[in-house]
């Protein structure tokens, strides 16, 4: 499975769910600009255009020339003058409309938080309050039917709850109290039984406020990324500035003094608008990605972390393999063929409701090709359950007794039956427990049929996905609680780069900080309270929906599928964060080049006629080659915000091929299309009176 | 001597000395053992060499050691009547003594006088030629210290300032100046403490020819990057500069310190390769600009120049186009400003060249020690982009590039262009200034852009045909040379304070390689378009011009 593939499939319609409310935001709609045109108007507040360096020189520049143009009016200075104007609104559109996505994500969340009444556990009995006035520690009951009036853990009972307000999926989720499924979120509603919730925020910092803050971009604040990269952009400005600046004492030495028009003209062109202009929406929409595939992030750092992620943790259970050990090989000893053991290990699981249990009629099925169902007949026969003393399960049909279970336990059972175990036997069960696997034997009566092997099974696709991380530089290590001999089995499976096998929570821990003495970032999932101190302590930390309260307090983001795989993601959008800003600031000051060839000529075609060997496009006039740059200019901005709020096609691949492929898109291509942009807009512009 | 063979002899020369030189200079920086010779310095001067220094005070110490370096040279100006060896020549006006005070502890040696009648040989030796080797020194120290900051990790501290400029001066600058001068003198460079000699010139009247102390100064003057001549014609004066072989030496003496230090940077950096690639950038756009040049000069189309056959107006007959223009391009590459050649009377393209190799910030090579440290700091530019672009935060050598390191950067780089753009803007507007240009239009202000660059970047040669006695001039340019020397130094400085304190980074496949041609290109490219983009407008109005009238 490749990665876009994978990004593809998790890319949310972009019709809203039905009952949740949730929009998913998924492809850019065209109609979005209309829609925030509003805001886009409203921004043009000083006070808010203050917050961007560049975008604020365009504003101040586009005042002058309107001062200008409404002085001494000419076609020219007003056409400049409303395409600064332009200029400026399409910075605002494009945070606008990366805002409004958010938006509407955060009002169908804020639906959900209706005030809700509690009962309040109180000495003697309950009380009714309203759930606004519940405090951390106080205990709360909630019946079936009833929403949940606060963020908490489950102190006592059990329910099945319907949190779709919160994640979109509709199949409710078992909450208990005690483990690490006892967290439950305010806003969702309890479907059976009764539980007693002790309430762990405070009112106004629940985990779906903090959820409405995030998606509204309310709270944020500029990554260190984007204020470096902002100095970079500031300090860009500073220089054109001068060169402008300079330029008219220049200008005026060699007697051609410039209009003001002229050169605001210029240097709103040559400093890096383009991206000036996407910067906040490119941000936006990186958070907002991660919203899409239901991950919450609490800090666009975060985000940004998760790109620089070098050492990647991961859970053996549940995330590298499937959560239970499936049957995937069977041994027949003696005389039995396999297919004799097939049908002895299919009849004794046909009852079998376990995980394990299923996944050996699954394999008898699909090897040998027998019924899936119990027949009529089969049906006839009498199950014996597992239970703790006989460690064995199996049925008793048409006068068969068939068991299987510990190599012990059946050991035990045959000897009662005058039955002796071969040694074949101990030999299959002692390798496939070397080989990191769990035997079960599998007899009838006295006699031994063979053994089934239940192992680990790596989910498919891991490999690769290991592979493309190590292409990208990230290392994997899996964590496991299994002994070293079997974890190291798994491991090679899997192909992840390390181990730590027999891992405690401080395990854990210890290794974190290790790889972050070695300067390496470290990202990891967990969901339960053991987990939160290294949740905490890693760069990234990513807690699962369903674990408690602790482990989501202490990551930096929340996955609302509880999809530990979802790390691999996560790191993928945080470098396409990245990426995209690189490219479009690569993007941006290539484009300069071509914006000298169309002005410098044109402003200086009087005094220095030879400089029109500049004008390699034939720009048809000094005012239309100007014009012609500054709409371009302008239009560049609309073009891109698509890609803005998208993201740059990532693929993963070496750091070298991904340079040279964004230097050849967004370098070579940031010089070669303002010149072709320029020509065809100069080509309608020459058609303006007075050009 | 054929250009070809000119050129060939000069990077043969720079071949051999470069692992040598680079690896010697390496060592100088990181040993431990102090020579008995420093150590007494040391004592006299009561530092500690042991002790490592904060940045802050690192930099102090190099402010502090320039400062009283410019009240001391100004000092011995004023009193020139005091000192032995003066000719007469009297005090140095204030003026001129502020202006070359600066000039020659900022390694720019701008000379706004006439040296043969105006410095005696005291304030020559005692004052411009010691300026000539500690200026240097200073440069290369700086670049050391910014060199540590990405070899060590986890610290605050980038090194010794005193250590390193006694280091610079005793162990490679002395030595190899020694050597030069006398390898200049056997090849007919004239020394002597004689103020001149009379002579009967072949119409019978009679004239007084100056000597100088000359090849010592003029080792040391190449060797150093300085470019400051004992003689008003600089390089072009026959005592200085006889014949095709000195002439070669001079231009070999000017690039061998800044060519080296790839290697010692590459050598401390811990792989050759870092060096390399940095060398590559510099030799790529060096080598380009030295043929635009060359071809301007070749082929120019003034009628006077094309029965010459080619510009030789302002040029040395025995030097000819390829010394000529392989001088220029050497001296104005590495902000040296030594000249063998009117480069006012290059044709457009080419003084376009020689102002615009002053305008890429002075790295192809640069100056000594300055050149190393202003690649670098279009590396951490030209990184930060490359890093965003493959989806990290930006790396160089295992160093975040994060907001402080950003800053650092865009001061070192905005300090040149701010100086140069609003001192030739400034200069070009006022009244007072206009009318001392001897050429209009665009050459005129090719001339007064010259002027600033040269200052700006420290280059100190000067397109002349304008007079910069007028206070004005003498204080703009005097205050761009300050401050297009010092507030890099500055940034750099805290940028290595701030790299030094960061942990290093371990390499992993997601690393964007530093060592291949991708990030020359990257690199050679930021540099390229970054000057480009800022000075085209100017650029536009001199010598693209004049190059395309």
């Amino acid at each position: 499975m490749t990665t876009t593939e994978t990004l593809r499939h998790t890319e949310p319609e972009a019709a809203p769910t039905a009952n949740t409310g949730r929009v998913g935001a998924g492809v850019f709609n065209p109609r979005q600009l209309l829609t925030s045109l509003p805001d886009a108007l409203r921004k043009l507040d000083p006070r808010h255009q203050a917050r961007n360096p560049v975008m604020f020189v365009v504003w101040v520049g586009s005042l002058l020339v309107t001062v200008f143009a409404v002085a001494e009016p000419s076609g020219f200075t007003i056409a400049v003058a409303i395409w600064l104007w332009f200029t400026v609104l399409f910075a605002n559109l494009a945070e606008a409309v990366a805002e409004g996505r958010g938006k509407a994500q955060a009002e169908s969340l804020r639906r959900t938080k209706r005030d809700t009444m509690a009962r309040r556990l109180v000495e003697g009995g309950e009380e009714l309050v309203s759930g606004a006035l519940l405090r951390v520690g106080d205990r709360v009951v909630v019946e079936a039917g009833e929403v949940i009036p606060g963020d908490g853990d489950i102190v006592e009972g059990i329910a099945t709850v319907d949190e779709s307000a919160i994640t979109g999926e509709s199949a409710p989720v078992i909450r208990e109290s005690g483990g690490d499924r006892s967290a439950v979120t305010g806003g969702t509603t309890v479907l059976s039984d009764r539980i007693v919730v002790q309430i762990a925020t405070k009112p106004g910092e629940s985990f779906v406020d903090r959820m409405i803050a995030l998606v509204e971009g309310a709270q944020r604040q500029k990554t260190p990324n984007e204020i470096a990269l902002t100095i970079l952009l500031s300090t860009l400005t500073i220089i054109f500035l001068l060169a402008v600046v300079a330029l008219q004492p220049m200008s005026t030495y060699s007697g051609s003094r410039q209009s003001v028009t002229v050169l605001t003209a210029l240097l709103v062109c040559l400093i890096p608008t383009t991206i000036g202009a996407l910067l906040s929406a490119i941000g936006i929409a990186g958070m907002d990605r991660l919203v899409q595939r239901n991950v919450l992030a609490t800090s666009g750092r975060a985000v940004e972390a998760a790109g620089d992620v070098s050492t990647l943790l991961l859970d053996k259970t549940g995330t590298i393999t499937f959560g239970n050990r499936r049957a995937t090989e069977l041994f027949p000893v003696g005389t039995a063929t396999a297919a004799d053991l097939a049908a002895a290990a299919r009849l004794s699981s046909l009852a079998d409701g376990t995980p394990e249990g299923r996944s050996i009629v699954e394999l008898c099925v699909a090897e040998h090709g027998l019924p899936a169902e119990p027949t009529q007949a089969e049906r006839a026969g009498e199950s014996v359950p597992f239970t703790a003393q006989t460690r064995m399960s199996g049925i008793d049909i048409g006068g068969r007794q068939i068991r299987k279970g510990a190599a012990s336990a059946v050991r035990a059972w045959v000897g009662e039956q005058g039955g002796v175990v071969p040694d074949e036997v101990h030999e299959i069960v002692d390798r496939i427990a070397a080989e990191g696997g769990t035997p079960l034997v599998v007899a009838e009566g006295p006699v031994v049929r063979g053994v089934v092997r239940l192992s680990d099974v790596v989910k498919p696709g891991m490999r690769e996905r290991f592979a493309e991380l190590r292409a990208m530089g990230i290392r994997t290590v899996m964590i496991t609680g299994d002994n070293a001999l079997t974890a190291k089995a798994i491991a090679g499976q899997a192909g992840v780069d390390d181990f730590l096998a027999e891992a405690k929570p401080e395990d854990k821990m210890a290794l974190i900080r290790k790889e972050q003495e070695g300067g390496r970032l470290v990202a990891m999932t967990g969901d339960g309270t053991n987990d939160a101190p290294a949740l905490a302590q890693a760069d990234v930390g990513v807690a699962m929906n369903s674990g408690t309260m602790a482990a989501k307090e202490a990551g930096n983001m929340v996955d609302l599928d509880s999809d530990p795989t979802k790390l691999i993601e996560v790191v993928e959008i945080g470098k396409q964060l990245l990426i995209t800003r690189g490219a479009l600031t690569t993007f941006s000051i290539a484009n300069d080049l071509a914006k000298y060839f169309a002005i410098l000529p044109a402003m200086f075609a009087a005094v220095y006629p030879q400089l029109d060997k500049l004008n390699i496009t034939h720009l048809h006039s000094p005012n239309s080659a100007i014009l012609s740059a500054v709409i371009f200019n302008a239009l560049v901005i609309v073009g891109l915000i698509p890609l803005a709020l998208r993201g740059v096609r990532y693929r993963p691949a070496g750091a070298q091929a991904l340079l040279r492929r964004n230097l050849l898109v967004y370098g070579l291509g940031g010089i070669v299309t303002p010149f072709a942009g320029i020509w065809l807009i100069d080509l309608l512009v020459r058609l303006l009176p007075g050009m | 001597m054929p250009g070809l063979l000119q050129l060939g002899l000069l990077l043969v020369a720079l071949a051999v000395v470069y692992k040598p030189l680079g690896d010697h200079m390496a060592k100088v920086y990181s040993s431990e053992k102090h020579w008995r010779v420093e150590k007494a310095v040391y004592r006299v001067t009561r530092v500690d060499p042991g002790s490592q220094q904060h940045w802050k005070t690192y930099a102090s110490a190099v402010l502090g050691f320039s400062a009283v370096s410019v009240i001391l040279l100004f000092l011995l100006q004023r009193l020139q009547s005091l000192l032995p060896l003066d000719f007469g020549r009297g005090p140095v006006p204030v003026g001129v003594a502020f202006n070359t005070a600066i000039s020659f502890v900022t390694n720019t040696n701008w000379q706004s006088y006439v040296p043969e009648s105006t410095m005696g040989h005291t304030v020559q030796m005692v004052g411009l030629t010691v300026q000539n080797f500690l200026s240097a020194a200073v440069g290369m120290a700086v670049a050391v210290a910014l060199v540590r900051g990405f070899t060590r990790s986890g610290t605050d501290r980038i090194g010794n300032f005193w250590v390193d400029l006694v280091r610079g001066t005793i162990r490679v600058l002395l030595p190899m100046a020694f050597i030069s001068a006398i390898v200049l003198v056997a090849l007919g460079v004239t020394m002597s403490l004689k103020s001149g000699v009379d002579v009967v010139n072949p119409d019978g009247s009679s004239s007084t020819i100056a000597l100088a102390p000359t090849a010592s100064q003029e080792a040391i003057k190449e060797l150093g990057t300085n470019g400051g001549g004992v003689f008003n014609a600089n390089s072009a004066h026959p005592f200085e500069n006889p014949n095709g072989w000195t002439n070669l030496v001079e231009i070999f003496l000017i690039m061998v310190i800044p060519v080296s230090l790839t290697r010692t940077f590459g050598v401390l950096a811990g792989n050759r390769r870092h060096g390399y690639v940095l060398l590559s950038v510099m030799g790529a756009i060096w080598g380009a600009m030295l043929a635009v040049i060359w071809w301007a000069e070749a082929h120019p189309n003034g009628p006077a120049a094309l029965l010459a056959g080619a510009a030789m107006e302002g040029k040395e007959q025995r030097f000819g186009i390829a010394g000529s223009a392989l001088f220029a391009n050497a001296t104005t590459g590495t902000s040296t400003g030594a000249v063998n050649a009117m480069h006012d009377s290059f044709t457009g393209l080419g003084g376009g060249g020689t102002i615009l190799n002053m305008l890429f910030g002075e790295l192809t090579p640069g100056g000594v020690g300055t050149g190393l440290y202003s690649i670098l700091i279009m590396a951490v530019i030209a990184m930060f982009l490359a890093g965003l672009m493959v989806g990290r935060t930006p790396e160089y050598l295992g160093k975040k590039l994060g907001r402080r390191e950003v800053t650092c950067a865009a001061i070192a780089m905005l300090a040149m262009p701010t100086v140069v753009l609003l001192g030739a803007g400034a200069a070009l507007v006022l009244p007072a200034t206009t009318g001392v240009l001897n050429n209009p239009g665009e050459h005129g202000l090719s001339e007064v852009l010259y002027a600033y660059a040269s200052a700006g970047n420290n280059n100190g040669s000067a397109f002349a045909g304008i007079t910069v006695t007028s206070d004005w001039f003498q204080t703009t340019l005097g205050l761009c040379m300050l401050f297009g020397r010092f507030i890099p130094i500055l940034a750099v400085l805290c940028l290595a304070g701030s790299l030094a304190a960061q942990k290093t980074v371990p390499r992993t496949a997601g690393t964007l390689p530093t060592t291949g041609p991708l990030f020359a290109t990257m690199l050679g490219g930021t540099v390229v378009l970054v000057a480009a983009l800022t000075f085209i407008p100017a650029l536009a109005l001199g010598p693209i011009a004049e190059a395309l009238a």
